[in-house]
């Protein structure tokens, strides 16, 4: 009964949207109030029926209703009630109802947070919205339909994978989804703003608040993602270029473009083309990501499984989408008048720097990550891109990228010059000189990672010399400077701390550069020294757990023969689905991480990889950092109000 | 500056970026591309030592032991067939969990002396079911078995050699 219910409140959903899509574009069109306001309704009713869909997906997993073909192939009675919850969305067709959640949510949004919208540009956003809400709806229920019924019902589930059954990964697809979902948001706003021919500092203001939030929940299921492969995967490492991570990193590059171009759009009413065209562009690349990851084209844990139809459907929607929106990008961006004149050494122009630079990056890693693909289709045999061309391509771009964003917030608009921008920096740079000077020293001269922590530091230090100059601190007495601090914008605020957090993840990233491993077999007893410690196996023994069977080694670390701390690295075998897991120990202090791994045992001992990792943690707080940045300027006051202020610039002709 | 020259500067600034980003992806594409061999391309036409590539196959019946490096790290030396060849390979590191004779198995390496593959990475996939699509692959080109027209050989049985 309840599954018939979602199944039905999804249909709703999809004739909902239907009507978003085709009242308000009309009503738009031909200036009919009514039907232009009809956008709103609709776009809370639309995100209702798809919660209610959602709850009864979710009721048939709590409730283990083994006669729902999707609850039978992706969960079990054994397992945690957590992971029974967010089993929901770990599969195929679950997922995609989050997804058209979280879309219809930021449609419900668009209409109750943009009542001070330009009613036409409000009404065309929704319908765009209504547009893609409506392909992603008839996919699921064409291809992939979550509610389907099996009989006679199995006596129990087959069990999620349990490399999904792991609270990071239980939180990893929605953030990433309400980032991509952020960059639909901000493709609506530009579709709607080509069909209108007009994109004013109002429209900048508007799309800056959508691609920061989008920018920060991309970025944070970015660092989860990683995170989690790092400490679930046992291979010690935080990012693989796996082809999947690519397609999540793409959409990231491109809306760090758009949230620094939509800046000059909004400030200085310049590159307005380019931003309209940068919003495009990371709405395909999401989509692109969402294809290759949901076609099963590529094979990991990501594809849940391969269908043909789906990957054709999902490419077909690609093709309408971004390509009628290419088409009328083509079509209306000449009619566009560029404005804001300003000369290539200016804000602005570090801007235009940094948007080409991202650019370039996200070029070459879509290349990378495609060109296998491609090679396989035309019969040229298989080949494989891993990560020593993504380093060697994409790092001479990234330094000149990392060394120019510590100076491009501190130069004026229109027109500046180099000079006394480098003399307020020089303790910045001092700093960083010093930093890779120490890192070169005490690292062996080990150049690549030093510079990294060079970078690092230069990052930190600029983003605080910048606050430290808008606040007058060193030249005012505190109190003033306090104030001024205090008075200083929230995105100002918000922008020094996100590059800042990119400093962090620098030095994390540097710090990795320097990790350092070993592989040793050890009998019950016996030791082995690494990374200053000494390492003893005490036993290897068994440690069932709710829904599996374990094997677990009890390892001691000793200082001078004293026991600091014990590590117990794990493999978990899952009856169910027969599978196998390995729970990594880590150890941290956040200076650096001890990392073990249980290898095979043999003749009762068992083979260890242990890892040194200094700096891990720093990766994923960096970003975390960053995407705090972004939450922070995004709570201006200005951001807020900056509507009602222009409403009477854009009210409907 | 007029809105003609800034407009020059801004193209000639695109041209530049988007030239070292084609330049930087050929260079790194000439000496980064790993290529699939199966063990039969190998027994055909012996790789240059030096040059990283992924070997895959089946992991062949009864070749799994261990055993120690020069460098005293533990160690797993096993074969790798297509039903045709086989190639040796030496891994020292954590064997993937699903890693089982008669299973399918991509590594990843190059060869070093003796005609043995030095493994830097062994990847066998998480599901039991699952076939690395390189072992299918090398298992296709040997035409011992064409995915396309039916179920992968038996897991337990070796595939002749």
């Amino acid at each position: 009964m309840i599954t018939e219910l979602g199944h039905f409140a999804l249909t709703m959903a999809l004739a909902f949207c239907l009507a978003q899509t085709v009242l308000p574009l009309v009503g738009a069109a031909q200036r009919d109030a009514r039907m232009m306001a009809s956008g709103v309704p609709l776009a809370n009713c639309a995100m209702l029926s798809v919660l209610i869909a959602f709850l009864c997906l979710a009721t048939s997993y709590v409730v283990n209703d083994t006669s729902v073909l999707n609850v039978v192939q992706n969960s079990h009675s054994d397992k945690p009630l957590i992971y029974k919850i967010t089993g929901t969305w770990g599969n195929h067709e679950g997922s995609m109802v989050l997804w058209v959640l979280v879309l219809t949510l930021c449609g419900a949004a668009v209409a109750g947070f943009g009542r001070d919208l330009p009613s036409v540009l409000q009404a065309r956003v929704l319908g765009v919205l209504g547009l893609i809400a409506t392909g992603f709806m008839a996919f699921i229920l064409f291809t992939s339909n979550p509610f389907d019924r099996m009989w006679p019902p199995a006596p129990d589930g087959q069990g999620l994978n349990p490399l999904l059954q792991d609270l990071g990964l239980a939180l990893h697809p929605p953030l990433l989804y309400l980032g991509y979902v952020g960059t639909a948001v901000t493709f609506a706003f530009a579709v709607a703003a080509l069909i209108e021919g007009r994109v004013d500092a109002a429209w900048g203001a508007w799309v800056r608040p959508w691609a920061l939030a989008s920018w920060a929940f991309l970025t944070c299921g970015i660092a989860l993602g990683s995170w989690w492969a790092y400490y679930e995967l046992g291979w010690g490492g935080y990012w693989f270029w796996d082809p999947v991570e690519n397609s999540s990193l793409l959409p990231w590059l491109a809306s760090t473009a758009l949230v620094h171009s939509a800046i000059v759009v909004e400030k200085r009413g310049a590159l307005k083309i380019w931003t309209v065209l940068l919003a495009l562009l990371a709405f395909a690349l999401s989509m692109l990501g969402t294809f290759l990851v949901r076609s099963g084209v590529l094979n990991s844990v990501h594809t849940f499984a391969a269908d043909p139809a789906r990957g054709v459907f999902i490419l077909a929607m690609l093709v309408i989408y971004v390509g009628g929106a290419f088409a009328l990008f083509a079509w209306r961006a000449p009619s566009m008048v560029p404005q804001g004149v300003f000369a290539p050494l200016s804000r602005e122009g570090a801007l235009v720097l940094n948007n080409l630079l991202l650019c370039c990056i996200a070029a070459v890693v879509l290349v990378g990550t495609l060109y296998p693909l491609f090679l396989d289709l035309l019969g040229g045999g298989m080949i494989s891109v891993g990560p020593p061309f993504f380093n060697l391509a994409t790092l001479p771009l990234a330094l000149p990228l990392i060394a120019a964003m510590a100076l491009g917030p501190l130069m004026p608009w229109k027109r500046a010059t180099l000079w006394p921008v480098i003399q307020r920096l020089w303790w910045a740079a001092l700093l960083a000189l010093g930093g890779f000077g120490i890192a070169l020293a005490l690292t062996g001269a080990q150049f690549w990672p030093a510079l990294g922590f060079g970078l690092g530091v230069w990052l930190i230090a600029g983003a605080a010399t910048d606050i430290f100059d808008r606040i007058g601190l060193f030249r005012q007495s505190l109190p003033v400077a306090g104030t001024r601090a205090r008075n200083l914008p929230r995105s100002a605020w918000g922008a020094a701390i996100a590059h800042a957090g990119m400093g962090v993840t620098a030095l994390g990233v540097a710090g990795m550069g320097l990790a350092t491993e070993t592989l040793v077999a050890l009998n019950p007893g016996q030791s082995t020294r690494f990374a200053g410690y000494e390492w003893r196996l005490d036993s290897v023994r068994d440690a069932p757990g709710p829904n599996f069977s374990a094997r677990q080694a009890d390892v001691s670390v000793l200082i001078d023969g004293q026991v600091v701390f014990v590590m117990t690295p794990a493999r978990r075998t899952f009856p169910i689905g027969s599978m196998t897991t390995t729970e990594a120990a880590i150890r941290t202090n956040m200076l650096r991480d001890l990392y073990m791994v249980l290898g095979e045992e043999r003749d009762g001992g068992a083979v260890l990889r242990i890892h040194h990792n200094p700096m891990a943690p720093w990766i994923w707080f960096g970003a975390y950092i960053m995407a705090l940045g972004a939450g922070i300027s995004l709570s201006d006051r200005r951001v807020r109000v900056a509507a009602p202020n222009r409403r009477p610039v854009g009210a409907p002709a | 500056m007029t809105r003609k020259r800034r407009r020059l500067t801004i193209l000639l600034l695109c041209g530049l970026g988007l030239g070292t980003a084609t330049a930087l992806t050929l260079t790194a594409f000439q000496d980064n591309l790993v290529f699939f061999q199966s063990p039969t391309d190998i027994a055909t036409a012996t790789p240059p030592p030096g040059r990283a590539f992924r070997l895959g196959g089946l992991v062949e019946e009864g070749s799994v032991t261990r055993g120690t490096t020069s460098e005293g790290r533990p160690s797993v030396l096993f074969r790798v067939t297509d039903g045709r060849n086989t190639v040796g390979v030496q891994y020292s590191g954590v064997l993937p969990d699903l890693f089982r004779e008669g299973q399918g198995v991509v590594t990843l390496g190059q060869m070093g002396v003796g005609g043995v593959f030095m493994a830097r990475e062994v990847l066998a996939r998480h599901d039991e079911n699952y076939m690395p699509p390189e072992a299918a692959e090398a298992l296709r080109r040997s035409g011992l078995w064409n995915p396309a027209t039916g179920a992968p050989p038996p897991p337990g049985g070796r595939v002749g050699s």
